[in-house]
């Protein structure tokens, strides 16, 4: 008992001191009061919309992240692991990722506009971009820096090509899986905003952008922090599913 | 072992180059040698003179550009379980526990054995490897040495006839090293295998082998092959016989000129 307290206050103080950090600039003077709400005004405010949009926002701001990491993901892992594993189609392909990598989704909205139109597909397919280039370049790191002996072994243990895929192959990348998953995640919720100001209605995006037009800072709080909550919260059920799934891994920390 | 036993691995004038930046590079030029069934063979020369690809050809990774290699009078096409390798970086599955590790090859459609019998093998060689308490752990939790072991035994487990060994023992401190040198000849004498090693080390190459070929500088030539008279089972009282010593000092000489060589070609290289 004594032991989980101790964690649980482990865990909670950066948040206090955060809190305690924005209590105290709030009531410094050093910001105009119009400008910076205070941590309870932005709570009573969060129990408002409880009540009323922001369950479907996030709802709504969900499920195009899920979606477009799904998809994005789906693609990423067989394009990264060929380019990982095939060190000739890296040679071509390289250039070709890092320069879609390099544009920022932002600036795709305009033409994702024309040929997507302003609903939901135009949405996920910015966050499909996002979560695709996040993903397949930590997948096909991952997966080139695997070291060759563990195959070698087991062809002198006498595995097939097939024996060495399933046996081998699919072990050794499963924690890059994950991993490019939770850099698209992170990746996509950062996107999310961007995707949502296509002329969306519900999400957290177009409750931000809504809230901006109107000056109500408060409501861009509730709107920021429960965007960081949903994705800390993805973020941890998918470390816990990789403590499960590739317990085996050495780490550092 | 009095009777001539049949050859089982025979290098024909074998040679290998390696594209480089400045043209093909001669690893191993124009080897000769033969390593008959129940042989210790082991192979030593300076770091870096083409021994592993020595063994890399046996093990089935590599082709000879030149010559042949040949198992029992055929030429090596890749690798199979007859012939276990046993790697200088160990190579032990991170994803497997130490039981799921020995018995990896066992599961394999070429050796595939029955979970009974799969069972009896793996504890056997937990056993002897001193691994039993620890058959469930990943090897990140295990020690060099251990992993190394681990190594071992999973090679033991599909029964190879013939065992590669790249410098396995490389790793280990002394103490180790020299409980492992034992525990191999054990294994050894109750199985019955041939074996070709690679080795820095001129007393365990001595310990071990029944026959040394001592390389030379790259490109690997056959400096000299030198047979080990003492009989099989050895103990550790081996290393004090004046035999011993005599054997030592001349396998010491051939490979301190061979490193001299590799120096003087260095230092042209870079002038």
């Amino acid at each position: 008992m004594l032991r989980f307290l101790r964690a649980a206050a482990l865990v909670a103080a950066p948040w206090l001191v955060i809190v305690a950090a924005w209590y105290a600039v709030a009531y410094s003077g050093l910001v105009n009061p119009a400008l910076l709400p205070k941590p309870h005004h932005v709570l009573a405010k969060f129990v408002e919309l409880a009540h009323e949009r922001l369950p479907l926002d996030m709802w709504m701001s969900t499920q195009r992240v899920f979606l477009g990491v799904t998809l994005g993901i789906l693609l990423a892992v067989p394009v990264g692991f060929v380019l990982g594993w095939y060190k000739g189609a890296r040679q071509f392909i390289d250039p070709v990722i890092n320069f879609f990598r390099a544009l920022p989704p932002i600036a795709l909205i305009p033409l994702v506009i024309v040929y997507f139109g302003i609903g939901e597909l135009a949405k996920v397919a910015i966050l499909f971009y996002a979560a695709f280039f996040a993903g397949v370049i930590v997948m096909y790191e991952g997966i080139a820096q695997i070291s060759p002996i563990y195959v070698r072994v087991a062809r002198t243990l006498g595995a097939t090509d097939s024996e060495i895929f399933r046996r081998v192959v699919i072990p050794l990348a499963l924690p890059h899986v994950l991993t490019a998953l939770r850099v698209a995640l992170g990746v996509a919720w950062a996107t999310l905003v961007a995707s949502e100001l296509i002329a969306a209605q519900q999400g957290l995006g177009a409750l931000i952008q809504n809230a901006s037009n109107f000056f109500q800072i408060d409501i861009i709080y509730v709107g920021i922090i429960c965007i960081g909550l949903i994705a800390l919260a993805m973020d941890l059920v998918l470390r816990a599913a990789a403590r499960r799934l590739v317990s085996w891994q050495e780490r550092i920390a | 072992m009095s009777a001539v036993q049949p050859v089982r691995v025979r290098f024909d004038r074998v040679s290998v180059d390696f594209p480089t930046a400045t043209g093909p590079l001669t690893v191993v030029d124009d080897v000769t040698f033969e390593i008959r069934n129940g042989e210790f063979v082991s192979i030593i020369g300076p770091s870096g003179c083409g021994k592993t690809t020595m063994m890399s050809m046996v093990a089935g990774f590599l082709q000879p550009a030149k010559g042949s290699v040949t198992l029992d009078g055929k030429p090596i096409g890749g690798p199979g379980p007859e012939r276990g390798v046993i790697f200088q970086e160990y190579g032990v599955f991170p994803w497997l526990t130490v039981e799921k590790n020995i018995e990896f090859g066992l599961t394999l459609a070429a050796n595939r054995k029955p979970e009974a019998e799969r069972r009896e093998i793996c504890q056997r060689y937990m056993r002897l490897m001193g691994l039993s308490d620890f058959a469930r752990a990943y090897p990140k939790t295990l020690s060099g040495g251990m992993r190394q072991r681990l190594a071992i035994a999973r090679a033991y487990a599909v029964k190879p006839e013939f065992l590669l060994m790249d410098e396995p023992f490389g790793a280990l401190d002394a103490q180790t090293r020299s409980n492992m040198q034992d525990l191999l000849l054990q294994v050894l004498a109750a199985e019955g295998k041939t074996v070709m090693l690679i080795t820095h080390s001129v007393e365990e190459a001595i310990y071990l082998s029944s026959k040394i070929i001592v390389a030379t500088a790259r490109p690997a030539r056959i400096r000299e092959v030198v047979d080990v008279p003492f009989t099989y089972p050895r103990d550790e009282g081996l290393h004090e016989r004046p035999e011993f010593g005599e054997l030592r000092s001349h396998i010491r000489n051939l490979v301190m000129q061979e490193y001299a060589a590799q120096q003087r070609q260095a230092a042209r290289n870079s002038s």
